[in-house]
């Protein structure tokens, strides 16, 4: 808390910036959209319109909690709880507004969150993550907490309290193949990535052990990178197709021409800069003292390298672990383009017929996992750093 | 015990270590001196292979050094290096287990080794054992450095510099320590310092090197008296030779029958810091006590100035 | 530097251009590339335009992007401004942890079809490299350097003006030019929301299987980003050595 004088409220700049943009939203903009089917536009919709006075009212009651506790309240945890409980608020209020404008038994309408519904979460957001940032959690802490949101998120929607908004009702629709293209997503990602580490740590150390390869291999690997992904994904369609019918029983283990082979072998590639560049820089890092002695005390290089060097240069090599889970991630989502299936299948298709739900149904989880997996990781970089 | 015979070092048209030979005795410490680029490093670092020798060879016990794989002979040679090198992502403990878990020793000895070594470098074990190197001060890792290379019972020590990091009087101590050590165990040292005070302190023998090439390698008070090399007289210092020399001899070696009434001086004392305190005192004898009273002899300012002479 | 590697640069150059303003005669070069008697040469549209109209995009989300970035960077290190870098610095981060198409996924039904969205997306991909070399840079300035200018009378915006700021523009301009590479290749996906840009040859190339399209689509615009780095890295040193010899 900066040095504010006992018993003068001091407002929060922050605070005003996103109660004047909350207000606004939810004065001008609609809380929730209502569409007799997919196609035709929506209809706006304000909070009093859809629900009844008492939960209207408890929902002003705390989003006016968590403005005040924005503008004039310093303390850190107070403000990220009222923000937490303000979203938890905003959320089931949007439920309870898909709940109430649904004609029972009807599965055509869609509900989706307006314009201030969104607005309104993205201040909520900022003000949560500012409040976290304030609290500097350790990442024990961060990762918990995390786990618990997915936990509590996860629990709503198995309940199907949100059931009847218009993203869940797609994913109603298309629930077998989100599972599928889900599945798919992290199988590319995840298996590019562990291919990219089981080659790129051994070249990260050669290139460390022969400093005269290096500017060769890095240089390589930065031109790869500077091709755009659906290029790289475009070019190595054609040299596979080419194998797959040159090589017997190629085709059956998976190496075709289209579909997920070219994208898995794209990400590889790009995902190799990052590795090999952090292997060589972690590994710059280690102390010669320590190596020194190592190799003085009997130690083999095999054993120098795996008990010493490599245990040293961990956070550094997973600094690029990050990088390219989280790129990987989020590229896979582009394979969808040559076939190779995940969950950009529906952000394209969403794009394509103009379907913002099914974009959101592809959109959302991505960027879930790939926030997830960036917080994982930089937990346990800290953790690992001495 | 550990002899050196013809060993040369080349890097390309620079010969870095130029036919040296030497033997160091067994349970003794010898200390290499030189300035920086002297080749001393190089030539301590041949004896365990970190460096490979362009010719001449090294035996240890009559064993020539390159009739086993490096590695293997490494673990049977204690190295101590400046900046200790300790492991940071290892406890105290572990750094210490390193070479006695690489010869496989079971657990249990592995324990009392370490219990063992903590104590006698004064490192509480409860406290110490299962701390991060970064949470010692320096002079506590360099001791956990020094310990750390004599876990494994070596007969050989290897030292670079071990001191070279430490504050004036941390390093005192920490060579005292050392003499301490090498009488307990018995261990058979090398030391490379480009310090002469520590050379004289340390060494029962000392190796003046220069320009890759050994100058003399004999006793200090040879050194002293009989330089072969005008480069070893510059080293030694010609200013201060009469004190060098005083400094090797304990006043218990020197005192002579008789009684004093003058200042208490320890047997373990030098003849330089007798000398200084009888200046000081203004008396012209010194009484020799043991710490437990019993009176060994006398020193007069006479006899203490016969020893400053070769 | 090198000569060889001036020449190999200015060669590349050459054959860029060449092929931008007249692809079509390098029609054999491609034509082994295609099945069918497919065109060997992007033909639905004017691939010098596809390119401009691509590093246009670039530019235009990059000096959006360097503003903000450069202005927020200044604005978190002044005293007044502290208790926003936490905050910024995570805001930042999340932008880069966003999949880019994600959020040009989002936008689309905000914003509509074509640059917009891209411009959007590339924006906030392009904030963390600016964001992060402007703080360092910023504050990595040489204590007794700031001390002295204080001595001397200047006052905090002198300092900045003067001091603070050119010697942090080596950092700030490298993160500059990080950010403008990595969007050269990032707005090719723009294409999917039919932004103008290289994109489009290189997807026209995937739904009808020509590899040749795939190919002048991706080479392009990654000689585009190396040649745009290497170009703005020469004109950096250029400056500076002006700048420094003064």
């Amino acid at each position: 808390m900066s040095g504010a004088r006992p018993g003068a409220a001091r407002i929060d700049p922050l605070g005003v910036l996103l109660v004047a943009a909350g207000a606004a939203a939810l004065l001008f903009l609609p809380f929730v959209v209502f569409k007799a089917n997919r196609i035709v536009p929506g209809d706006p919709r304000t909070l009093a319109q859809v629900l009844p006075a008492w939960a209207a009212l408890g929902c002003a009651a705390v989003l006016a909690a968590a403005a005040l506790t924005a503008l004039w309240v310093a303390n850190a945890r107070a403000r990220l709880l009222l923000a937490l409980a303000a979203v938890a608020t905003l959320a089931l209020a949007a439920a309870a507004a898909g709940d109430a404008l649904t004609p029972p038994g009807d599965r055509i309408v869609r509900i989706a969150p307006g314009g201030a519904f969104w607005v309104l979460l993205v201040c909520l957001g900022l003000l949560a993550t500012d409040a976290t940032t304030r609290l500097r959690p350790g990442p024990g802490v961060r990762v918990l907490f995390l786990a618990a949101s997915l936990a509590v998120a996860g629990l709503a929607l198995a309940h199907g309290t949100f059931d009847h908004l218009s993203v869940m009702r797609e994913y109603a629709v298309n629930a077998a193949r989100f599972a599928r293209e889900a599945r798919q997503h992290l199988k590319l990602a995840f298996g590019s990535l562990a291919a990219a580490a089981v080659v790129g740590l051994p070249l990260g150390v050669l290139c460390h052990r022969a400093p005269k390869l290096r500017p060769g291999i890095l240089a390589t690997l930065n031109v790869i990178e500077t091709i755009p992904a659906i290029a790289l994904f475009g070019i190595l369609m054609a040299p596979l197709a080419a194998l797959a019918a040159a090589v017997p029983f190629a085709e059956q283990l998976g190496i075709r021409g289209i579909g997920a082979a070219p994208a898995v072998v794209a990400l590889f590639l790009y995902s190799l800069l990052p590795i090999v560049a952090n292997t060589v820089a972690g590994l710059k890092r280690v102390s010669r003292a320590a190596v020194e002695a190592a190799h003085g005390m009997g130690m083999t290089s095999w054993q120098v390298l795996t008990q010493v060097e490599l245990i040293l240069a961990l956070p550094v090599i997973l600094t690029g672990v990050r990088v390219v889970l989280v790129q990987n991630i989020g590229m896979v989502t582009v394979a969808a383009l040559i076939g190779g299936g995940g969950l950009g299948a529906f952000v394209f298709q969403g794009i394509g017929q103009t379907a913002i739900d099914l974009v959101l149904l592809g959109a959302i989880p991505i960027v879930t996992l790939a926030f997830f997996a960036a917080l994982v990781l930089d937990a346990l970089v800290e953790v690992l750093e001495p | 015990m550990i002899t050196v015979e013809s060993l040369t070092k080349r890097y390309g048209e620079t010969t870095v270590v130029d036919d040296v030979s030497l033997t160091v005795e067994r349970n003794s410490i010898s200390v290499i001196v030189g300035t920086s680029g002297s080749g001393k490093s190089t030539l301590l670092r041949m004896i365990n292979r970190l460096v490979e020798p362009t010719s001449g060879r090294v035996l240890i016990d009559g064993r020539d050094t390159r009739s086993e794989p490096a590695h293997l002979l490494r673990r049977r040679i204690g190295y101590v290096i400046q900046g200790h090198g300790l492991f940071p992502h290892r406890t105290v403990a572990e750094n210490i287990a390193t070479v006695p878990r690489l010869l496989g020793w079971d657990e249990r000895r592995i324990e009392a080794r370490v219990t063992e070594l903590l104590e006698v470098f004064s490192l509480d074990p409860a406290s110490y054992a299962d701390a991060l190197p970064h949470q010692l001060s320096g002079g506590q890792q360099q001791r956990v450095g020094v310990a750390r290379a004599l876990a494994a019972e070596p007969v050989v020590l290897l030292m670079d510099e071990p001191f070279g990091a430490l504050d004036p009087i941390i390093r005192a101590k920490a060579q005292d320590d050392l003499l301490d050590i090498q009488r307990r165990f018995g261990t058979t040292v090398v030391l490379v310092t480009h310090d002469m005070d520590e050379a004289f302190r340390l060494g029962d023998r000392v190796a003046v090197m220069s320009g890759g090439r050994l100058l003399q390698y004999d006793r200090p008070a040879v050194l002293l008296t009989r330089p072969a090399d005008p480069f070893v007289s510059r080293m030694t210092g010609l200013a201060d030779r009469a004190m060098r020399l005083l400094s090797l001899v304990t006043a218990g070696e020197a005192a002579l029958p008789g009684a004093s009434d003058g200042p208490a001086v320890a047997p373990t004392a030098s003849l330089r810091e007798v000398l200084s305190e009888l200046l000081w005192c203004g008396a012209d004898s010194a009484r020799v006590v043991d710490a437990d009273g019993t009176v060994r002899g006398r020193l007069t300012v006479a006899a203490i100035l016969a020893h400053g002479r070769p | 530097m090198p000569r060889a590697a001036t020449v190999l640069r200015l060669a590349a150059l050459a054959l860029l251009i060449a092929f931008l303003v007249t692809p079509w005669s390098f029609a054999p070069l491609f034509a082994p590339l295609t099945q069918y008697g497919a065109p060997p040469i992007y033909d639905q549209g004017n691939l010098l335009m596809l390119a401009l109209a691509q590093l246009g995009t670039v530019c235009i989300a990059a000096a959006a992007s360097s503003v903000v970035a450069v202005g927020l960077g200044i604005l978190v290190t002044r005293p007044s401004g502290a208790q926003f870098l936490p905050l910024s610095r995570t805001l930042v981060n999340i932008g880069q942890t966003f999949p880019p198409v994600a959020v040009l996924a989002v936008a689309v039904p905000l914003v509509g079809f074509g640059e917009r969205p891209t411009l959007i997306a590339l924006f906030a991909y392009g904030l963390l490299p600016i964001f992060e070399n402007t703080l360092v840079g910023l504050r990595t300035c040489p204590a007794a350097v700031l001390e002295a200018a204080s001595g001397m009378g200047m006052s905090a915006r002198q300092r900045l003006l003067s001091v603070e700021l050119p010697l942090a523009t080596p950092l700030i301009l490298e993160g500059i030019r990080l950010s403008l590479v990595i969007n050269v290749g990032t707005a090719t996906i723009g294409s999917t929301v039919a932004a103008k840009g290289l994109g489009e040859v290189i997807i026209a190339g995937l739904l009808s299987s020509n590899t040749a399209f795939i190919l002048q689509g991706g080479l392009v615009t990654g000689l585009m980003a190396i040649l745009l780095y290497d170009g703005l890295t020469t004109l950096e040193r250029r400056l500076l050595r002006a700048v420094t010899l003064d």
